[in-house]
């Protein structure tokens, strides 16, 4: 038996759409196999880990905490991985537009006025577009793979982040734990419904996510730089005939995608969180990837993915309460889900067939 | 005291160095592995765990090289026989891998391990000084040296490792000339998965005998930057792994001698060099291009 693979002349638009879908279908068809392994009950696990947390009201709210980030930073990611940069430092970036958003109100305490929110926005995108032109400026001057810089500069950020809120960022009234002093109320960023039944702690974080994903989608679907991206990623020969300069795209790639996963960073800390502590993302920026690959690089689809991942942390969380499970399950779901995009992409670009290999011989003698 | 601090370098050097052997055959053969910090965590967690049950470490060596292969396989079948694309499969495997690893490891956080212990080669043992640091060491070190030498034999000195740098630098020729490509790549990755695996292995078994998460800290990345900085080469991905337990242990002594530079800094020192290295490296274009894999990342499917 032999693994054949036939390109397809052209990909049906149903089967573009379809392969996101068949992909959640795989992956949760590998989740019931997975808990039947544990030893529980795959549908009742299934239930409490994809159905559960979407019948409550607080856990709508928390989902929508969850997918913000994720989506702002996925759309990032997108505008990277189509012109073929391969930012997987997302994370890194994230966690210092966080540092710089916050530098505001933990230095300044008295800051106060209706400009100390925009203000940390805007630190927050020049925090992560400054860690993200480290491994851009180091790619087009020296070309080191920027995969492997990126990526070091995660955990050089977490490092970072652990020595501030030990040290200088640390809350002199806080009894020495290792946190910052609690931001004042105009560096927090405002609930959407914070009273009445339908209230929650859902934050204007996910109003800024779409905001993004749209703006996004137009600047690659209807814009020359965004013609400039797509061109230098699918075809970098015909890029250089049209003049597109590749180093240009590489620098512009990273500080879009290092500038929102900041943004990423400040909505956290302005929204779920209120404060800086050692951790304050759990690898958002890692899972963003899984969202952008999910949303096939469209910043519209990837709103959608960008809830399913949401939604595959608190199902963690859920099943942990309820069935006693570790949420590390949560990593195992969302590893299982990338391999099964990423194949069920092939499936459609790809006509796979097996095939005897003394038939195929036959084939060839005729 | 320079005995001591010896034995620490080696110790932190021998999971990268084993971990980027592996990879560096993967690579030659044109295949990116990023998932190598995945294959490496599961491999840790499996031998502490099959060593405890067991009381065996080389029962927990085993299980880790074969779990390891197991994840390279799933590797292997998604971007050789898939043509998914190699950097994202990666990082999917790495996801995975930290998960799994994660799950097992739960039940086994906060137990004492078991350790693999040293076996001392006769004569050579009491040679001074370099007696007791190259000779009287735990099997890893001595699996991971003739690791070394045997790949670069294997890669430079053997038809089988001529036909897979030819698959690795044109695998359209190597097909022509009726080379099976994606057998020879999937044996390559699956042979990066054991030695990751067995790379988690010592650091569960030997470096620290006990598990905790996250255990391999960005030691699978940093074995990758490794391969990189060793522009392929064998020795000196021996060299690099040197340079960088070298780098790791010197956090700690100069803690102990008592600077005061703040510990994250520190800590941060092998990433920081990682990202030194690269640089230094990736500036000597004409040296690099010389001996990189020509179809590093590239999927292969085969005309009829």
């Amino acid at each position: 038996m032999r693994l054949e693979l036939e390109r397809r002349p052209r990909i049906a638009w149903w089967a573009e759409l379809g392969a996101p879908l068949i992909a959640l279908a795989m992956t949760v068809v590998i989740g019931a196999i997975l808990f039947a392994a544990l030893g529980h009950p795959p549908l009742r696990a299934l239930h409490a880990y994809f159905i559960e947390p979407l019948s409550e009201i607080w856990s709508l709210h928390e989902l929508t905490i969850k997918a913000a980030p994720l989506i702002i930073i996925a759309v990032g990611l997108s505008v990277c991985f189509r012109s073929n940069n391969w930012n997987i430092g997302a994370e890194g970036q994230f966690v210092l537009g966080a540092i710089f958003a916050s530098a505001l109100p933990i230095l300044w305490p008295s800051a106060a006025g209706a400009w100390v929110l925009p203000a940390m926005l805007l630190l927050g995108m020049l925090g992560g577009a400054l860690w993200a032109a480290i491994p851009a400026l180091l790619k087009n001057r020296f070309g080191t793979n920027e995969i492997l810089v990126s990526l070091m500069l995660v955990y050089v950020a977490g490092l970072f982040l652990d020595w501030l809120v030990r040290g200088p960022f640390r809350n002199p009234e806080g009894y020495n734990f290792p946190e910052s002093r609690n931001f004042g109320a105009d560096a927090i960023l405002p609930e959407i419904i914070s009273t009445g039944i339908y209230g929650g702690r859902a934050n204007y974080g996910i109003v800024v996510a779409l905001i993004v994903a749209v703006i996004v989608w137009f600047m690659l679907a209807r814009t020359l730089r965004g013609f400039e991206i797509t061109i230098t990623g699918a075809s970098p020969r015909a890029a250089r005939f049209a003049g597109f300069d590749s180093k240009r795209t590489t620098l512009f790639a990273f500080l879009f995608c290092g500038a929102l996963a900041g943004l990423a960073g400040t909505v956290e800390v302005t929204g779920a969180i209120g404060q800086l502590r050692p951790s304050i993302s759990p690898g958002y920026g890692f899972t963003a990837i899984i969202v952008a690959f999910l949303g096939r690089l469209n910043p519209l689809a990837i709103v959608v993915a960008g809830f399913v991942l949401a939604l595959s942390y608190l199902g963690g969380e859920a099943t942990q309460i309820s069935l006693g499970l570790t949420d590390e399950i949560t990593r195992v779901f969302q590893g299982v889900l990338l391999f099964a995009v990423l194949a069920s992409d092939t499936l459609i670009r790809y006509r796979v067939r097996l095939t005897r290999p003394h038939y195929a011989a036959k084939e060839t003698a005729r | 005291m320079i005995e001591a601090i010896l034995l620490s370098v080696i110790t932190a050097a021998t999971p990268l160095l084993i971990a980027a052997m592996g990879e560096l055959v993967a690579e030659r053969s044109g295949v990116l592995n990023l998932g190598v910090e995945g294959m490496m965590v599961v491999g840790a967690v499996a031998a502490f765990a099959v060593a405890k049950e067991t009381g065996s470490p080389y029962a927990g060596i085993l299980a880790a090289a074969l779990i390891g292969a197991l994840m390279a396989a799933l590797f292997a079948i998604l971007t050789v026989w898939f043509v998914t694309n190699q950097v994202a499969t990666g990082l999917a495997l790495t996801l995975f891998g930290l998960g799994v690893a994660g799950m097992i490891g739960e039940a086994y956080v906060g137990f004492p391990g078991v350790s693999l212990g040293a076996v001392a080669i006769p004569v050579l043992s009491d040679l001074p000084i370099v007696g007791r640091v190259l000779f009287d060491q735990d099997p890893l070190f001595y699996f991971s040296i003739l690791l070394t030498a045997g790949v670069a034999w294997f890669l430079f000195y053997s038809r089988a490792g001529l036909r897979l740098r030819a698959v690795g630098d044109r695998p359209e020729a190597a097909h022509a000339l009726g080379l099976h490509v994606n057998r020879v790549r999937t044996l390559a990755v699956l042979f990066g998965g054991v030695c990751a695996g067995i790379a988690g292995a010592q650091l569960t078994l030997v470096y620290t005998p006990q598990w905790v998460e996250n255990i391999t800290a960005g030691r699978g990345w940093i074995a990758l930057a490794l391969v990189v900085f060793a522009s392929w080469r064998p020795f000196r991905v021996l060299a690099g792994a040197y340079l960088f337990g070298a780098v790791t242990i010197a956090q700690f002594h100069v803690q102990a001698i008592g600077v005061n530079v703040p510990s994250q800094l520190l800590s941060a020192l092998p990433y920081l060099a990682t990202i030194l290295v690269l640089v230094l490296i990736a500036s000597n274009r004409r040296f690099t291009r010389v001996n990189t894999p020509a179809a590093l990342g590239q999927p292969f499917v085969p005309d009829r």
